[in-house]
């Protein structure tokens, strides 16, 4: 029933030695109330190893979302739990969800705040990480002056503001032309080879999910549980051309259609 | 889950990767970086350039100009037909010859400042007042349920309806002013708010938490300012009700101690039968209550929406 987020000492936060960045026992959510009970997701359990990066891939209301809200705190699974060893989580929505009142700097600047880094440390900290993401010199930009593929850039410098050891990424890309997409693909690979980070992406774009990650877990849909996980060992940089990537794309896409089609005789 | 190909794919892609680059590496990072940066460049609307201030003399300031001096000039010719004897409807230049008697006896600025403090502090008990339960109501289901619909509904009470029962409370005092100044603007103010809070999308709420803002931090960095332009609408409507209701309680609570402001100098030019009086009057009313919008408010509200990227440089 409950979510133990267990918080390590501030400075020992990335050092911790825990076997897991994120772990799901038998994780189960339900909406609503008895004839109405929707079960999202059910009987989930699922292990991030401390710097890997996992995708989940399923159909469209298989309970991805719902996965990633309960890790981050934002709802409570009905059954089961989700530990966290490495504290709160940081969360990136498929809008840039970045507060329009304040500029792109200010945006990263508050997530440092409201962790506590001192005032004298944070716009030095904000522009590091406005360069760690290629942004340098949009410290004072506003939101909406700035094209969706910087948003979401900036959005990636705010999650990672919040120095946890876990990103939760919920379809960050989905609303990007597919240019863009691919930059931030190869910019997210470097981000992650860079920092460390453990990361947990939800897409339902399989080519994505195997550009991307080094395992790839693929939910079914009503109730979402974890039918099957693949391990990728195609070396990064990857290109979302290539022909490992593609031939990949392809068994898994038949395990998604398979799932989708199971659903008929309901 | 197969444990042993993971490790090896840990090996040859995990993190740490990426601080042994090669020739190849540096190049294809470098190309990476003019891709994103020409797409940055494409993808990024110039600032539109502000309008020069022929333009916007021609767009904002004529118009409305224009509008008066054809009010002025119906007036006049109405007052040179002789329809009304003078007493009944005087010219525009008896009103102003009214205003310049005030001015010339050092009275004018008195009078006005009486009323815009008395509106001043009023309006700022009523923000005291109403910021908070307006947030009581947007945040706390029982409370809106409990109380939401009469804030509404007492907007729509004309506060001068309080009038009666407020000098019962307070007599002719500067209580009895206020009360009915609080009574109408606290309302607007509260209802501003819930309306700014209820508009916030959810995900700005969802991220503020993620980010770990809860609580009254919560409340400081993400819902307040996220409600803003709803709550300077409400703001801007509170100070209409203050002014308003201000304007009414001064006409009926009149009382040598209480000193005159606006409502006042125009209940003692009726009773004088001065109508040119009671016209100046009601035009330096309506004259303050235009110049508080457009001096603050609207500057304010314009510069909130614009910051935010939800007003073009022309609107
Ligand atoms: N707050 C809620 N109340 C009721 N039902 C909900 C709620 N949130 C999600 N659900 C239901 O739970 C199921 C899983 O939803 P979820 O948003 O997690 O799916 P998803 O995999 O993220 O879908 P998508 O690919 O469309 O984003 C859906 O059937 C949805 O209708
Ligand atoms: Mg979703």
């Amino acid at each position: 029933m409950a979510l133990t987020v267990t918080t390590p000492d501030s400075d020992s936060g990335r050092a911790t030695t825990a076997p897991h960045a994120v772990r799901f026992d038998s994780v189960s959510k339900s909406f609503g109330r008895a004839a109405a009970r929707q079960r999202a997701v059910e009987e989930v359990d699922l292990t991030v190893r401390p710097g890997e990066f996992v995708t989940l891939i399923g159909a469209s209301g298989c309970g991805k979302s719902t996965l990633l809200n309960l890790v981050a705190g934002l709802d409570e699974p009905t059954s089961g739990t989700i530990d966290v060893p490495g504290g709160r989580p940081a969360l990136m929505f498929q809008e840039h969800a970045l507060f329009p009142w304040l500029t792109a700097g200010r945006n990263i600047e508050l997530a440092l705040k409201l962790r506590g880094v001192p005032k004298k440390e944070r716009r030095p900290e904000a522009e590091r990480l406005l360069e760690l993401v290629r942004l340098g010199g949009t410290h004072g930009k506003r939101v909406h002056e700035l094209s969706g593929g910087m948003r979401q850039r900036v959005a990636l410098a705010r999650a990672l503001a919040q120095d946890s050891q876990l990103l939760l990424m919920d379809e960050p890309f989905a609303a990007l032309d597919a240019i863009t997409r691919d930059v931030l693909h190869e910019e997210l690979t470097r981000v992650w080879q860079e920092t460390g980070l453990s990361v947990l992406f939800v897409t339902h774009n399989v080519r994505e999910a195997v550009r991307l990650a080094q395992r790839v877990v693929l939910l079914s849909s009503r109730p979402g549980r974890v039918v099957r996980e693949w391990e990728i060992d195609i070396p990064q940089p990857r290109r979302i051309e290539d022909s490992a990537v593609s031939a990949l794309s392809v068994e898994i896409t038949d395990h998604l259609r398979q799932e989708i089609r199971r659903h008929v005789q309901h | 889950m197969s444990s042993t190909d993971a490790d090896t794919a840990r090996g040859t892609e995990g993190p740490g990767r990426g601080s042994g680059p090669s020739g190849g590496a540096d190049r294809e990072r470098s190309d990476l970086a003019d891709l994103e940066a020409g797409l940055d460049a494409l993808e990024t609307r110039p600032a539109p350039d502000r309008p020069p201030v022929g333009r916007i003399l021609l767009d904002k300031v004529v118009p409305p100009l224009a509008a008066i001096v054809l009010v002025l000039t119906v007036w006049q010719i109405v007052h040179l037909s002789g329809v009304k004897p003078d007493y009944l409807l005087p010219g525009p230049l008896d009103v102003w010859g009214a205003v310049e008697q005030m001015w010339v006896q050092g009275t004018l600025l008195e009078y006005i400042w009486t009323s815009v403090s008395r509106g001043i502090s009023g309006f700022a008990i009523a923000i005291a007042l109403g910021t908070p339960l307006g947030l009581l109501i947007a945040r706390v289901k029982v409370v809106r349920a409990a109380i939401g619909p009469i804030v509404t509904g007492l907007q729509s009470l004309p506060s001068i309806a309080w009038v009666p029962a407020a000098i019962i409370w307070f007599g002719l005092t500067n209580g009895t002013i206020y009360a009915v100044i609080l009574l109408g603007a606290v309302p607007s103010i509260a209802n501003g708010i819930v309306a700014g809070v209820d508009q916030i999308p959810p995900i700005h709420l969802r991220a503020g938490r993620t980010l770990g803002a809860t609580g009254l931090t919560g409340v400081r960095h993400i819902l307040l300012p996220a409600a803003l332009p709803g709550y300077l609408a409400g703001l801007k409507q509170g100070w209409a009700f203050s002014w308003r209701s201000l304007m009414a309680a001064e006409l009926i609570v009149n009382a040598p101690a209480l000193g005159t402001g606006l409502g006042q100098l125009m209940e003692n030019y009726r009773t004088m039968q001065n109508m040119s009086g009671v016209l100046a009057a009601i035009l330096l009313i309506l004259l303050v209550g235009v110049a508080i919008d457009l001096l603050f408010f609207s500057p304010l509200e314009r510069r909130v929406l614009r910051s935010r990227g939800l007003l073009g440089r022309s609107g």
